[in-house]
């Protein structure tokens, strides 16, 4: 689904902070990606989202050589890709229902075409009570798990969550992990980026590690 | 996706969100409808709207007057009738009246009377001075036909001949003056109009930016679910033209009404010593069509400045974040 062959990416002018990456997300499948603090965890996922080029190497994601494609092409892409940010990135103004709708909104899609998918979505993260809550009166984990829903609700084929338990607490944690579970069994490739050594032992799932630019695959 | 089919998809979503519209159904804004930095740019938009259209107003009300100036006075001439020794003054007035009605091109020929002239004297003479008794030169006003005017050497030589005292002053030398002067006016109100008009220009590019940069999140949380450019953008350029249609509305509406309040003032108060000297400048006050046409092609301009204005900026953040390059960066 995803693969990358000898990728290496620099800023600017300076050393290679990743270097020879080559591995792939497989249809389906569920890993973790994981690595001390700048190892380069972040610009990796960026490049996984198509949001960074690399300087080297080749990336094909969902049959398409990145370095070939133009901009035009990006949105249909990324349509298929879920992103999960670290610091949600919900809007404001918007309600969680609003928020969690709003791919579907931004494809022209009509309100009372998508009203009770989002609904259930919501309600299956656990924020049934919150539909129409603010961002602002939502809580580190609701925001997380809002964030999650808004990145599900079209049904990607590949989920990228980065740090998805960093805000929360350990029994959050673990639930927030039994829902990626639940919606890889349901289809879909899921990539967490974590530093969360107690959230990784809890699955026995692939490990994708970076260490000073390099990376180390454990099946 | 193909182009075409991208297309195609792109006027069914926005034919499908106007039948939503039009059914009542109403959905929050993706750009939210009011910030700090969004009413600050509108009162920047409006105050400068204000400005330029009092510039594009008072421009207009210039030319309009110089014009003015320039009609009024070449569509008259004067003879100035000195006095004599031993001169009929009354009948010399008359003869060179008669005169001027005879020669080809003038439209008609009034004596100034003892009156009006002891008016005109006023300010140097004061008043109730008996004019018969100074020696002081009497006037013939005389309206030509600017289309033919009459032969001023044959008028003049006619005139010398009747009246050995009799001037004739078809003020040549004070219009070509005024029209130099009145043209000079114009150029330095057009040339502060274009000062005005580009600070304008400046200040709606540095505000509506401004203001896009408290939405920047806005527009990368869109790009990364998926939005196409064109969307993101629609929906900021829509946002942003409503925020300077309204600013710009505001102060041109406010430049309008001063103008009507001016002109208002300068007719009700027609009478009076400072209406006659706004009025002696700038004759009735009013702007004419060009003036409030000016106000609203400026209302107009500068709506259109700001939308295009956050559509660009849109579309540079987004080139910006959009699979950049590292090293081009």
């Amino acid at each position: 689904m995803i693969r990358f062959e000898n990728v290496g990416l620099r800023y600017d002018m300076g050393p290679e902070v990743l270097r020879d990456l080559s591995f792939e997300i497989r249809r389906q499948s569920f890993q973790f990606l994981t690595g001390p603090s700048g190892a380069g965890k972040t610009s990796l996922l960026r490049m996984l989202f198509l949001a960074l080029r690399p300087t080297r190497g080749l990336i094909t994601v969902l049959g398409r050589d990145v370095a070939t494609l133009s901009r035009k092409d990006l949105p249909s892409i990324r349509r298929r890709i879920g992103v999960v940010f670290q610091d949600f990135r919900l809007l404001d103004h918007m309600t969680t229902y609003e928020n969690v709708a709003l791919p579907l909104r931004v494809r022209g899609k009509e309100e009372r075409e998508y009203r009770q998918d989002v609904v259930d979505l919501i309600k299956w993260v656990g924020l049934g009570e919150r539909l129409n809550a603010l961002p602002i009166v939502l809580s580190g984990g609701e925001k997380q798990r809002a964030a999650i829903a808004r990145a599900l609700i079209d049904q990607p084929d590949v989920l990228l969550a980065d740090e998805p338990t960093g805000n929360v607490d350990a029994p959050l944690a673990r639930r927030l992990l039994r829902l990626f579970l639940e919606l890889n069994r349901s289809g879909t490739a899921v990539v967490i980026a974590t530093h969360d050594l107690g959230l990784m032992e809890q699955v026995d799932a692939r490990r994708l590690i970076l260490s000073e630019g390099r990376l180390e695959i454990y099946d | 996706m193909t182009d075409t089919a991208a297309t195609t998809a792109d006027v069914l979503a926005r034919a499908r969100r106007f039948a939503a519209r039009f059914r009542g159904e109403r959905q929050t804004p993706i750009v939210p409808a009011g910030n700090v930095a969004g009413r600050a740019m509108t009162t920047v938009i409006a105050i400068m709207t204000f400005l330029a259209a009092l510039t594009v107003g008072a421009v207009s009300l210039v030319g309009d007057t110089a014009s003015r100036w320039q009609n009024d006075i070449s569509d008259e001439i004067t003879i100035q009738v000195k006095p004599g020794e031993g001169l009929d003054m009354a009948q010399a007035l008359e003869t060179a009246r008669q005169i001027a009605l005879q020669t080809p091109g003038v439209k008609g020929a009034a004596v100034l009377d003892e009156a009006a002239t002891g008016r005109l004297l006023e300010p140097w003479l004061g008043e109730g001075v008996d004019f018969s008794e100074l020696p002081v030169p009497r006037l013939v006003i005389v309206s030509i036909d600017t289309e033919d005017p009459p032969n001023f050497a044959f008028m003049r030589t006619e005139l010398k001949e009747a009246v050995p005292q009799a001037d004739l002053d078809d003020h040549r030398a004070w219009v070509s003056r005024l029209v130099t002067m009145a043209r000079t006016v114009v150029f330095i109100g057009v040339f502060v109009l274009s000062l005005v008009i580009v600070a304008t220009t400046l200040t709606v590019i540095f505000a509506t930016r401004g203001a896009m940069s408290g939405n920047r999140h806005i527009v990368e949380v869109l790009h990364f679910v998926g939005a196409r450019s064109s969307f993101i953008a629609r929906e900021f350029e829509r946002h942003f033209l409503r925020l300077g249609l309204i600013g710009a509305a505001a102060g041109g509406i406010v430049a309008i009404v001063l103008f009507a309040m001016l002109g208002s003032f300068t007719a009700a108060n027609r009478q009076t010593p400072e209406a006659d000297q706004i009025s002696a400048l700038f004759g009735s006050f009013t702007i004419g069509w060009t003036g409030y046409a000016g106000v609203l092609l400026l209302v107009a301009t500068v709506a259109t400045l700001t939308a295009l204005t956050s559509r660009w900026t849109v579309m540079r953040h987004l080139a910006e974040i959009d699979m950049i390059s590292p090293v081009e960066n």
